[in-house]
């Protein structure tokens, strides 16, 4: 027998997937459409497993016999996961509606994507870590075809199946070479076993193709390949949480898998992770300048921002954590915020997605310029916005770390990208309107928008309570 | 010759997850090719996983084993449905053919 204590820890988990599979029994045998009723019931439901996890009680917490761990960190890292899947979920509803796709399914696969983020964030072993990956994996080919009579949707969706599916094998197989040669699955025991410093070939090997896989569920150069085409193809809503809820996850992933198995390893990861972070930004950067859909644009930033992110990850210290944790929950905000925007973005009832579409955005909708020229500052780095500060971070612990020239490679491709962030900017307040957008007619979408906006405008007024959150945060993964 | 030990089977396996990868990125005629190509990486890892298992006498590598497999069976499903409707919608899985998006 089971007991229940023992499953305790997750219980926001467990009350995502019942109401996961009690909708999806709800969906298929209710009469008529059931869309509006899933979408509500998985909101409420994230929002109730959010509360679970905020008021989770201290310190760590494991369960399903080490598989599954919950500390300060996972409560950080969860919240923001859970932050994200609901403005997306909120936010999709009356675009599928527009598009004439508003099904059941939507929200239940939002549901079990989110289910399996929230996996890989407590993974504690190399079983948990591959399942809840792949729950998050399997989730989100299907919802970047969700649309399955567009050809570009289901494109998309082949095209990460099958790059996806690549990704997880070669992570696999490192799996397998850590588990043969270290002899434990287990994270800590990984640690102990590599704790002398001095691991087996076998052991670092494994670890390089570890961390490839998890390089590419984050999209980090030089495996970012799929994002543009995926982020292009898929339905803007989708897009909208590919480019936050799973990045959040695969990066905590990423960073529980450095700093706690292969800690001790630090100065072997330290150089994959350098010139993945390097390359990452240098193609978010000079790739982006030449896009002209804004969707593919934003797949491009998200490269970008997810160099900026690893940036501190490669410093490796408690300031550098902290500077990656402070950097996703502002990435948050900002990508949510634009990707509200761009889900506004509409013409005689039709979803358009070019940058030429925005003109004379200023004089027909002044709020919503008015957020996105917040969103797109932000994103450039410019004081006092929020994203300032979360370059600012990562580049101090870099630099306190000794990372002078990541620091320095960071600082000029964050000049470069200013360029089309502004272009944005001035396309909207100096072009002539061509045709104008219609009307938001979403409130979840106005709500979002000036949320995000409202926080990332008020950062500098209250950065503290952020900042001490994932201080704590970060406390207790190097701690582990 | 000797006794087939521990090597030979990682040997094995590492042609196969090569020839895997390799089928993925050199094929140009087909989608189900890939999956193929998919299913033989897995694979290659589950031997990798047994034979450690066995070498280090601990069953948590065939424990993995079989998620490995359960979830093989899921992703090759959901593979082969969106491989449908793709061909709904294209007509044709050649991979030369999967080119509606680029830049």
């Amino acid at each position: 027998m089971i007991d229940l204590p023992m499953m305790l820890p997750a219980l926001p988990e467990l009350i995502l997937a019942l109401l996961a599979m009690g909708l999806l029994m709800y969906g298929v045998f209710a009469r008529g459409d059931r869309s509006a009723s899933c979408t509500w019931a998985a909101v409420y439901g994230i929002v109730v497993a959010g509360a679970v996890v905020a008021m989770g009680g201290e310190g760590r917490a494991e369960a399903f016999y080490g598989q599954f761990v919950t500390d300060d960190f996972t409560r950080f890292a969860k919240l923001l996961v859970l932050g994200a899947s609901g403005a997306t979920l909120l936010m999709a509803r009356r675009w599928m509606v527009s598009e004439g796709i508003a099904r059941f399914e939507f929200p239940v696969l939002m549901l079990l994507t989110t289910v399996g983020m929230m996996l890989m964030v407590s993974a504690n072993d190399l079983i948990s870590m591959y399942l809840g990956l792949e729950l998050q994996s399997l989730a989100l080919y299907v919802l970047a075809t969700v649309q399955r009579d567009n050809l570009r949707a289901t494109e998309a969706g082949l095209k990460y199946f099958v790059l996806g599916a690549l990704a997880s094998g070669v992570m696999l197989y490192g799996a397998s070479l850590v588990y043969g040669f270290a002899g434990t699955t287990s994270f800590t025991g990984i640690a102990e076993a590599v704790a002398g410093g001095d691991p087996h070939v076998g052991v670092v090997v494994g670890l390089v193709f570890v961390l490839s896989g998890l390089a590419f569920k984050v999209s980090a150069a030089p495996f970012h390949m799929w994002t543009p085409d995926v982020y292009e193809g898929a339905p803007t809503p989708v897009t909208a949480l590919f480019a936050v809820a799973p990045k959040v996850a695969a990066l905590s992933l990423f960073l529980r898998v450095a700093l706690e198995p292969f800690g001790a390893l630090a100065a072997d990861w330290q150089q994959v992770i350098w010139i993945i972070a390097m390359l990452s930004m240098v193609i978010g950067a000079f790739a982006a300048l030449a896009q002209e859909n804004i969707k593919r644009l934003m797949a491009y930033s998200s490269i970008g921002h997810m160099g900026y992110a690893l940036v501190g990850l490669t410093a490796g210290t408690p300031e550098g954590v902290r500077g990656v944790l402070v950097y996703l929950a502002i990435y948050l905000f900002m990508n949510v915020g634009a990707f509200a925007v761009i889900l506004a973005m509409r013409q005689q009832g039709r979803a358009v997605e070019g940058i030429k579409d925005l003109a004379g955005l200023g004089r027909t909708h002044p709020l919503m310029a008015l957020a996105m020229g917040i969103f797109m500052f932000s994103m450039a780095g410019i004081p006092p916005l929020a994203g300032f500060f979360a370059k600012f971070y990562v580049f101090m612990a870099a630099v306190d770390a000794g990372l002078i020239w990541l620091a320095v490679i960071g600082v000029l491709t964050s000049v470069v990208s200013a360029f089309y962030y502004l272009r944005i900017v001035k396309v909207m307040y100096f072009d002539e309107p061509l045709e104008s957008l219609d009307p938001v007619g979403s409130m979840a979408l106005r709500v979002v928008m000036s949320v995000s906006a409202a926080v990332i405008l008020l950062f500098i007024a209250m950065p503290g309570w952020i900042l001490s959150q994932a201080e704590i945060a970060a406390g207790a993964l190097l701690a582990g | 010759m000797g006794e087939i030990g521990l090597a030979h089977y990682l040997t094995v396996s590492a042609i196969l997850f090569a020839t895997g990868v390799f089928g993925i990125f050199a094929n140009k005629k087909n989608v189900v090719i890939i999956m193929m190509s998919i299913e033989l990486m897995l694979l290659a890892v589950t031997i990798n996983m047994v034979a450690f298992s066995a070498h280090l006498q601990d069953l948590v590598g065939q424990i993995f084993t079989m998620f490995i497999l359960t979830v093989a069976a899921a992703e090759a499903g959901i593979g082969l449905a969106i491989v449908v409707v793709f061909f709904r919608n294209r007509g044709s899985i050649e991979v030369e053919d999967i080119n509606s998006l680029k830049g």
